[in-house]
């Protein structure tokens, strides 16, 4: 099985299955030359100018035209160049995207893939770095699937594709040439809104996503090293739907919930999932549901001194893992 | 008299289709009256109006192909719909919100109408939102190589936002196989035209896209129509986008919840009204010898039966059942 | 020696002026070379620049009133930053994102200028978000009574945005005295302007939103000046907005992250690099006897010497502490 980066699997993906279904498009801003992460590189010599389609500076019209181009038999991927530059395309993804098939009772539907990079820690300043599931995951009518690993990277943007509803398609940019990973040559898909569990534990259940998952699984080896605490990190990979059924399974199981994300803490995703456990499994808690995040400053500044100062990293997760199993 | 002649003969028009267009005007005026009264009745708690609209309306819709073009209309589009081959049936559906209602099985306003058949997109009330999805569906026809065209269709206020912008430069540089039909009524609700833009003839920003833009009388059916061919020919010719501009006014409020007198003088309404294409396109075939007054009453009780038949019936019909408002969040299959 | 005043193409510019201007353009594009040096160095981790962009933004900002009139400007602006008054430190010290960087104390990118002084107004990195500011700026101007103008700069990207459109209807409907510069350099990242716009000039936009627009020649700053000029005086006295577009081109990358063989032919890069504005410009000053040789080097010089002790300066600075990252989120007082 050969190794790939993150965004090498993601090319892969949209490639293969621009190879399998002649419907499917790319359509973003510097996608033509191969993208400004290279996401699309080799794309136009592959599929041509109309299959890989520059468009002009406008991310509302990016949407807004992927969405009528999904009714008239297209399946497109429309590349937002940032998360943090969606915003314009606020109104296109939440008011029709979600909404076209409800509001239709069920006759229309769009079946989109909104990619965007997301995330801190390369320096981005305030306008690269933002982390924008929680508003997405909030939306009834959109999936919104979060990754940063190479392997669940392709099957989940494959599932995506396919999936015949709109999908907000988060990929954490510090992991696009992080780490490599073995990809098998053959076609696979992951499951949309199937968390994984990256590593198995007795003591705590840690429940996180994203970039969050790598710092999270070296906080737990460090913790465990040192005195014994067994950690399970959970990376749920799919924030909307999330998996609720094998985080409740595992807090019953360990009775210590620790949740990690790198957006703002007040009303970030892992509220939700703070919510939840305390609702359903409050019974087999034997503390309290700690969250790991951000705090509420705009993330991040562009310094690495105050970047730095703000994100979650292993110490301050292995910190809270600490304190939780002393509880 | 002549200049009617020579549009007639210009677009090839029968007198058959005289007729047809008159009578989805007429259609399409009673349809907006009778959801009026039906609101003060306190049988449906909204409703917008098309009322003035109809030659606009008629003209533009009535050089597409139904079921073929693809239709992207705004909520006062009641006239387009008909035109397109919606029934009064349907439309009060969506006004009644009812179970059957096609448009949204109750869920969205009335008057956003939506059709799969018809290719009637369904659309919501953020304003010019869906000029990017007539822009995307035009996008997919070129792609895929088909005969199809995407009208967008918005009002004065549209001309203001981002969308239209984005979607009128998007479609100038892909040449797409759209046209943009401002229905210019001169208020976006109680706000003039003045306070919109600093401009008279909106069609003009055309030129900035790179593709024509041409300003019509939106109370002259046939001139509406004629434009509205003549963007219809330059996209099957594949030289892209046309924005036509049809100047015309709204006789009443902007819906049930709002009150005209506040920002329009009844002397305003009055010559307008005046203008009023419903009654103006009969008087304009009976000079020409395609109607008379017998042949305008037969369509004037045809379409007031269809109308009355539609309201009965509907009014009669089951409501959704409620728990229906848990469904469709997701589409249910998969997908093809 | 002729009298500059004479000199046809002089704009009734001072020869003081005119060797400001030239001054000025030779600072930005020092600058901007340092930036990126430092960044290869290791030093900075982005740098974000304007390299043949000069005649353009110190033509444009050159007949403003620096702290009176409002600049908004985008992250290619070092001329007209540098034109209105921040100094090369200011900028390096953005660039190093030391404790002291007046733009945002290490927050925000480089070349994100701010200076509540000289009313240059803090901007983000979406493209055009900042037109509607300038557009609300000129609003105020007109409430109060004051005859400020208000200047504010994109790309040719940025004319694609609904915000652009929004901004610029704004400032039509109620004739703002405002002034959008699009520093049109054929180019947003990778895109070509065919595949942003089909029409040859944007600047026939401005007819759409009922004021004037003007295409202008922006490696020639004697050019650009001119038309700013008349934009500014218009805009003073009331008659509103103006667009005005300057065909330009980038000598370097969008930024450091940013590989543009890609997308750009050497040809290209190079036949634009003989129409680089600062030697056209210099060819100038000595055609019309402004300047000699002497003195033009001396000006180089004295602008190296410029930004080699902003650079010392800016790197000894201190850098910001971790925890003043909380603050300013919201206003304190």
């Amino acid at each position: 099985m050969p190794e790939k980066t993150m965004v090498e699997a993601i090319r892969d993906a949209m490639f293969e299955e621009m190879k399998r279904d002649d419907r499917v498009i790319v359509m973003g801003e510097d996608v033509g030359e191969g993208g400004v992460f290279r996401a699309t590189e080799g794309f136009v010599a592959e599929f041509g100018e109309d299959r890989c389609m520059d468009t002009p500076l406008a991310e509302s019209c990016i949407v807004g035209a992927a969405i009528g181009a999904s009714l008239n038999g297209i399946i497109p991927i429309a590349e937002i160049q940032f998360a943090d530059f969606s915003h314009p395309a606020f109104d296109q993804i939440v008011s029709e995207a979600a909404r076209l098939h409800y509001r239709s009772n069920g006759t229309w539907s769009c079946p989109i893939v909104v990619r965007t990079p997301y995330g801190s820690g390369i320096h981005g300043g305030p306008y690269h770095s933002q982390s924008i599931e929680a508003f997405y995951a909030h939306v009834p009518g959109l999936k919104v699937i979060c990754v940063a690993s190479p392997y669940d990277a392709k099957g989940l943007l494959k599932s995506a594709i396919r999936d015949p509803n709109p999908v907000i398609f988060l990929e954490h940019k510090k992991a696009y040439r992080a780490f490599r990973q073995d990809i098998p040559d053959e076609d696979y898909t992951i499951p949309i809104g199937q968390a994984e569990t990256k590593r198995e534990g007795t003591d705590i259940s840690l429940i996180t996503y994203g970039m969050m998952t790598h710092h999270s699984l070296k906080a737990a080896e460090t913790v465990e090293q040192e005195n014994g605490a067994s950690v399970e990190v959970i990376d749920l990979r799919t924030v909307s739907p999330w998996d609720k059924e094998r985080v409740l399974e595992s807090v019953k199981k360990t009775g210590k919930a620790l949740i990690v994300y790198e957006d703002n803490i007040t009303g970030g995703f892992g509220a939700e999932v703070a919510a939840t456990i305390a609702q359903d499994a409050f019974e087999y808690l034997d503390g309290p549901v700690t969250r790991v995040a951000s705090p509420d400053v705009p993330i991040s500044p562009y310094s690495g001194i105050l970047e730095e100062y703000i994100l979650p990293n292993p110490e301050k997760i292995a910190e809270a893992i600490r304190k939780l199993a002393a509880y | 008299m002549t200049a009617i002649k020579e549009a007639i003969k210009t677009h090839g028009l029968t007198e058959k289709q005289l007729l047809q267009m008159l009578e989805k005007m007429l259609l399409a005026r009673a349809l907006s009256v009778r959801q009026r009264i039906l609101q003060r009745m306190g049988k449906g708690p909204m409703t917008f109006s098309g009322e003035g609209h109809e030659a606009a309306q008629v003209g533009s819709a009535f050089a597409l192909r139904p079921g073929v073009d693809w239709v992207f209309p705004y909520y006062r589009d009641v006239a387009v719909a008909v035109t397109i081959g919606m029934t009064p049936v349907d439309i009060l559906r969506g006004f009644f919100a009812r179970r059957d209602d096609i448009n949204s099985g109750g869920r969205n306003m009335p008057s956003h109408f939506s059709h799969l058949g018809l290719r009637i997109v369904s659309g919501s009330a953020p304003i010019a939102t869906q000029l990017p999805h007539a822009v995307g569906a035009a996008l997919a026809a070129k792609l895929r190589k088909l005969d199809e065209i995407a009208v967008g269709y918005s009002g004065d206020g549209s001309t203001s936002t981002g969308d239209w912008h984005e979607s009128m430069n998007f479609a100038g540089v892909q040449r797409l196989p759209v046209i943009f039909v401002c229905e210019h009524n001169n208020y976006a609700i109680s706000v003039p035209w003045r306070k919109q833009a600093a401009i008279e003839n909106v069609s003009i920003r055309a030129q900035g896209y790179g593709f024509p833009g041409v300003s019509v009388d939106g109370n002259d059916v046939l001139a509406v129509y004629g434009a509205m061919s003549e963007a219809v020919k330059r996209v099957r010719a594949g030289e892209g986008p046309t924005l036509i501009e049809a100047k015309t006014y709204r006789l009443m409020p902007h819906s049930s919840d709002d009150d005209d007198r506040r920002y329009r003088t009844r002397e305003e309404v009055e010559a307008w009204s005046a203008k009023d294409s419903v009654a103006a396109f009969p008087h304009q075939l009976k000079e020409l010898g395609v109607l008379d007054d017998n042949a305008e009453k037969e369509i004037n009780d045809r379409v007031n039966h269809e109308v009355d038949a539609a309201t009965d019936q509907v009014e009669q019909e089951p409501q959704p059942e409620a728990p229906t408002a848990l469904r469709h969040v997701f589409v249910e299959e998969e997908r093809s | 020696m002729v009298s500059v005043k004479e000199i046809q193409g002089a704009a009734g510019l001072s020869g003081d002026q005119l060797l400001d201007i030239y001054y000025k353009m030779l600072l930005a594009r020092t600058v901007g070379q340092r930036e990126r040096m430092l960044n290869r160095m290791g030093k900075g981790p982005f740098a974000v620049t304007g390299e043949g962009h000069e005649a353009t933004q110190v033509g444009t900002a050159f007949p403003l009133k620096p702290g009176y009139d409002w600049v908004v400007p985008y992250y290619r602006d070092i001329g007209v930053a540098l034109t209105i008054g921040q100094s090369p430190r200011d900028l390096l010290l953005a660039h190093l994102s030391r404790a002291d960087d007046i733009s945002s104390g290490g927050r925000n990118m480089p070349s994100h200028f701010s200076d509540p002084h000289l009313r240059i107004v803090s901007g983000s990195a979406p493209v055009a978000t900042h037109l509607p500011h300038g557009a609300g700026i000129a609003l105020a101007s007109k409430l109060r009574g004051l005859d400020e103008v208000t200047i504010v700069y994109t790309g040719d990207g940025g004319t694609s945005t609904g915000d652009c459109h929004e901004a610029m209807n704004f400032a039509g409907v109620h004739k703002l005295a405002v002034i959008f510069v699009i520093e049109n350099n054929q180019y947003a990242i990778s895109v070509p302007t065919r595949k942003q716009f089909a029409v040859e000039d944007v600047s026939t936009r401005a007819e759409g939103y009922g004021f004037p627009g003007v295409t202008v020649d922006g490696n020639d700053v004697l050019a650009v000046y001119a038309a700013a000029k008349d934009a500014i005086e218009r805009a003073r006295r009331g008659d509103g907005a103006t667009l005005i577009e300057a065909k330009t081109y980038r000598l370097v990358p969008h930024t450091s992250d940013d590989d543009d063989r890609r997308y750009r032919s050497r040809e290209e890069v190079e036949q634009w690099t003989a129409r680089d504005p600062l030697v056209r410009y210099r060819g100038w000053l000595k055609e019309y006897n402004v300047a000699d040789e002497r003195k033009l080097d001396g000006l180089h010089e004295q602008a190296a010497r410029e930004v080699d002790e902003a650079t010392e300066e800016a790197e000894s600075a201190p850098t910001p502490k971790p925890e003043s990252a909380l603050t300013h989120v919201f206003v304190e007082d």
